[in-house]
């Protein structure tokens, strides 16, 4: 098991020198630059707008610069944000639980719902069940975000008033950050209603989070158990005269989950990058909005130690799943 | 919640005094930074122009300067020194990191100028030291400030600058305190003084919660309240502002009654608003000026019968109407109406006829093929470009005109269109400060070698014009400069070196139970004086 994440890790390396470039080079190929947008229309003389470009040290010639930042992410400084001017790290690890919290329910949702939904339409392949559920993980999957949150937000906060329109908690509550997961730090701050009014406030964005690899997870797992229930094994397990969900939910399912995993660590991946959209409906302060807003703004530091931390954090998870494969099937750590 | 914020208040070291209600707001966007001087934003103004004050101000919901930390100014009579007599019994916020020991005087005005002037002052490279309004606004212009006495300033200038006092009323020229400054450079950190803001305003920061939410509590002591100005003087418990990118989001918060003002909600969500019976839409005027512009350095558009037929082709009323949503107002002037010095110019005639003839005698009865570019994102004074464009498209392929609509994303179109790329370019600014100069001088203006002033992106270079702007920018006299500004967009309007889109009104959505809310047509919306019942 040593080995095998020692070789695991090693891979890394070289992932993280390309990750380096990557995320160094692409917000630098953009047009436009951080101060022609903060003087947006109002214009800039070139001998002003020159003397801006040297006081952020970005008339050096681009290998320094690049040499530079990542001499910086050795010494565990990612740089500040031209906007904000606080350090990248600092406004990272704020922003960075709202979307993890948001990143975990979602994915908690999307598993519970996606993943039974899938095993039922397998073992009744064929039925109005598998072509209803499958019918709708289809849709699910090809809605637009924007849209759907939009329209949940109207129906269930605007129509029925069930739930709040935005935010991670009513702004009548107050309480410094303890963790930055909301629902930790309500029910430690001691607040009455504080605790209910987080999770009430988490239901709308989980919902619309979850919806894409909700549906992903439900159509990988029944072609998954679709693969398995056809092996010769559980072929003969039924012949034995087992009881049919024991073979489907014990001998079957195992043998499916190694595509399940795989393809729950890809959409946890996801989930943190791709939060963007739900983010800006449900004005989540998380990281994909950050990012996104850093890059209109080209706020070279915000994007490019934004992604660099993004990158290390995908890279953590996805070494987590290659060793619940590891854990789940003992033939890929002799592999 | 009352208990909270009077905890809040108590932790801040605050007596409060009767306040009521706690005023939420829906704001577009987050503050940048807390220091005025470091940003150049409109939604960072909004929140630091409840925290801070500058010398002067835009009073409440117009155009002209009133007093502020400054209580009177005179102007030397070559119009070359300023000197403002300071407001006296002007307290400093107390906060957790800083007890003031002293009132505002005119070291803090110094020490505010000189960490933006002086390259070796000790703040001038904190948090990196871009003072981007003061830099493009009156660094250059800036001789010297001195400070007479203790209340007693003068700001000298290289030349006449007429619009001084309007610039000096920005949201970005607000004054910082001296003295807490001192403090946190003798404790080895001063980059705190650009986040924890002290200022003389009728709110302070109680927190803020990283893109999420900016709470504030009155400053009872506050100049406005001791001093007995209702406008300045904080009437709610507490300001809690929200942070909410989507403007349908906002309305849909003021609607679920989340937030009691909700800042800049879409046009077409008005109908939405006016059925409410809790809300309110409140119309703001909006000081900014949207227009389609000729590339002057291409040959077909130095000939004035090409602009005149594209600029008579295209019908403007059914635009403006489908554009700005029933709000907006056809006009031909620069400077937009609600200022002083606007002229009574209206739109080009729209005559189809005339602009075919116009562009046969100019050599393109078989046709003309333009590049008519479109703004990527919805601005003030142009809220949809791609349908404005796609309208302007249409009028002009009546004529013979062939119209391919160019867009970028929004850096990219702001470098190009500075390249002098956009054929037929759309562009627009936004007035930051109360004086009607500042668009044409920034968008129509040539310097003396003809180089074309930044935002200038047809390049028109007209002698005339630049020499009545230079002379109404070198005297102080209001009746005799708004003439001159007549004179100068009468010669723009002549010479078609642009269509104006007109202009529009903005909206805010305001529940009913709050009273004294005007929305400023300049920088900040002010949150003193309001009450919620």
């Amino acid at each position: 098991m040593i080995r095998f994440l020692l070789r695991k890790l090693l891979v890394i390396v070289p992932t993280f020198i390309g990750i380096s470039i990557v995320a160094f080079g692409f917000v630098r190929i953009l047009p436009g630059d951080p101060v022609m947008l903060m003087a947006g229309e109002r214009g800039l003389t070139a001998e002003r707008h020159a003397e801006l470009l040297a006081q952020f040290g970005f008339d050096r010639p681009i290998w320094v610069q690049y040499l530079d930042f990542v001499a910086r992410i050795f010494q565990g400084d990612i740089g500040s944000s031209l906007v904000t001017k606080k350090p990248v790290l600092q406004e990272f690890a704020v922003l960075f639980p709202a979307t993890l919290e948001l990143a975990l329910c979602a994915i908690l949702l999307a598993a519970l719902i996606g993943i039974p939904l899938g095993v039922l339409a397998a073992a009744k392949r064929g039925s109005w069940f598998d072509q209803l559920s499958m019918g709708v993980a289809l849709t699910g999957y090809s809605m637009p975000i924007f849209w759907w949150g939009l329209l949940l937000i109207i129906f269930f906060s605007g129509t029925l008033g069930w739930t709040p329109v935005s935010g991670r908690i009513s702004l009548m509550y107050y309480f410094p950050d303890s963790t930055g997961f909301m629902l930790i730090d309500s029910l430690l701050s001691g607040q009455k209603g504080a605790f209910a009014s987080a999770l009430h406030h988490l239901i709308l964005p989980s919902i619309v989070l979850a919806t894409i690899p909700m549906a992903v997870l439900a159509r990988q797992t029944r072609s998954a158990m679709l693969e398995v229930l056809s092996e010769d094994y559980v072929r003969t397990a039924r012949a034995k005269g087992l009881n049919p969900w024991r073979v489907v939910s014990l001998h079957a399912f195992r043998n499916a989950l190694i595509p399940i995993v795989t393809t729950l660590g890809l959409q946890i991946g996801g989930l943190l990058t791709g939060a963007i959209l739900t983010e800006t409906i449900f004005s989540w302060p998380g990281i994909g909005k950050w990012m996104v807003d850093s890059i209109s703004r080209r706020d070279y530091p915000v994007v490019q130690g934004g992604l660099m931390m993004i990158a290390i954090i995908v890279m953590a998870v996805n070494l987590i799943v290659d060793m619940l494969y590891a854990l789940i099937n003992p033939r890929i750590r002799h592999r | 919640m009352k208990k909270m914020i009077a905890a809040g208040a108590m932790m801040a070291g605050l007596a409060t005094p009767a306040f009521a209600g706690t005023l939420t707001v829906c704001l577009e966007g987050a503050p940048e930074t807390f220091n005025p001087q470091l940003t150049s934003s409109g939604t960072t103004s909004t929140v630091l122009g409840q925290i801070y004050d500058g010398l002067v101000a835009v009073e409440r919901g117009g155009s002209q300067i009133e007093p502020a930390l400054a209580q009177s100014w005179t102007v030397s009579e070559d119009g070359l020194t300023y000197t403002f007599k300071l407001r006296q019994g002007v307290k400093w916020q107390t906060t957790a990191d800083f007890t003031p020991t002293r009132e505002f005087n005119a070291d803090d005005v110094m020490f505010t100028f000189d960490r933006m002037t002086d390259d070796a002052h000790p703040y001038h490279s904190v948090n990196g030291g871009n003072y981007i309004t003061f830099g493009t606004k009156l660094a250059g212009a800036l001789e010297s400030v001195e400070k007479i006495d203790d209340y007693t300033v003068a700001f000298k200038l290289k030349a006449p600058l007429a619009p001084f006092t309007g610039i000096m009323a920005h949201g970005s020229l607000k004054i910082t305190s001296a003295e807490y400054a001192e403090q946190l450079l003798a404790a080895g950190t001063p980059e705190l003084f650009d986040r924890n803001p002290v200022g003389t305003g009728p709110f302070q920061l109680q927190a803020y919660q990283t893109d999420a939410v900016v709470r504030l509590l009155p400053f009872a002591q506050t100049w406005g309240a001791e001093q007995g100005i209702a406008q300045n003087t904080p009437m709610v418990d507490a300001i809690i502002m929200a942070i909410s990118a989507d403007a349908s989001v906002r309305v849909q918060r003021a609607l679920a009654g989340e937030c009691l003002i909700s800042f800049y909600p879409n046009l077409a969500d008005a109908p939405l608003i006016e059925q409410s019976e809790a809300l309110d839409l409140v119309v703001a005027q909006v000081a900014s000026s949207g227009f389609l512009t000729f590339n002057f350095n291409m040959e077909k558009f130095q000939d004035i019968r090409v602009r005149q037929a594209l600029a008579h082709a295209i019908n403007m009323e059914p635009l403006v109407e489908v554009v700005f949503n029933g709000m907006g107002h056809v006009t031909g002037a620069v400077v937009p109406p609600a200022f002083w010095g606007s002229a009574d110019l209206p739109a080009y005639e729209y005559d189809p006829e005339k602009a075919k003839q116009l562009l046969a005698e100019a050599g393109y009865a078989d046709g003309l093929e333009v590049q008519l570019w479109a703004v990527p994102v919805a601005r003030p004074y142009m809220p949809n470009g791609r349908r404005a464009a796609e309208m302007v498209q249409a009028d002009w392929a009546e004529i013979g005109v062939n119209a391919e609509i160019v867009t970028y994303e929004w850096a990219e179109y702001i470098q190009r269109a500075r390249a002098f790329e956009a054929e037929v370019g759309m562009f627009g600014g936004i007035y930051d400060f109360p004086d009607p100069s500042q668009i044409p001088n920034n968008y129509f203006t040539c310097d003396a070698a003809g180089t074309p002033s930044p935002s200038n992106i047809g390049a028109w270079c007209n002698e005339d014009f630049i020499a009545i702007m230079a002379e109404a920018g070198a005297i102080t006299d209001q009746d005799k400069r708004a003439e001159l500004y007549v004179q100068a967009q009468q010669i723009l309007y002549d010479d078609y070196a642009g269509v104006m889109f007109g202009g529009a009104d903005q909206q805010m959505v305001v529940a009913k139970n709050v009273d004294g809310f005007v929305p400023a047509i300049f920088g900040t919306s002010r949150m003193s004086g309001v009450t919620v019942d």
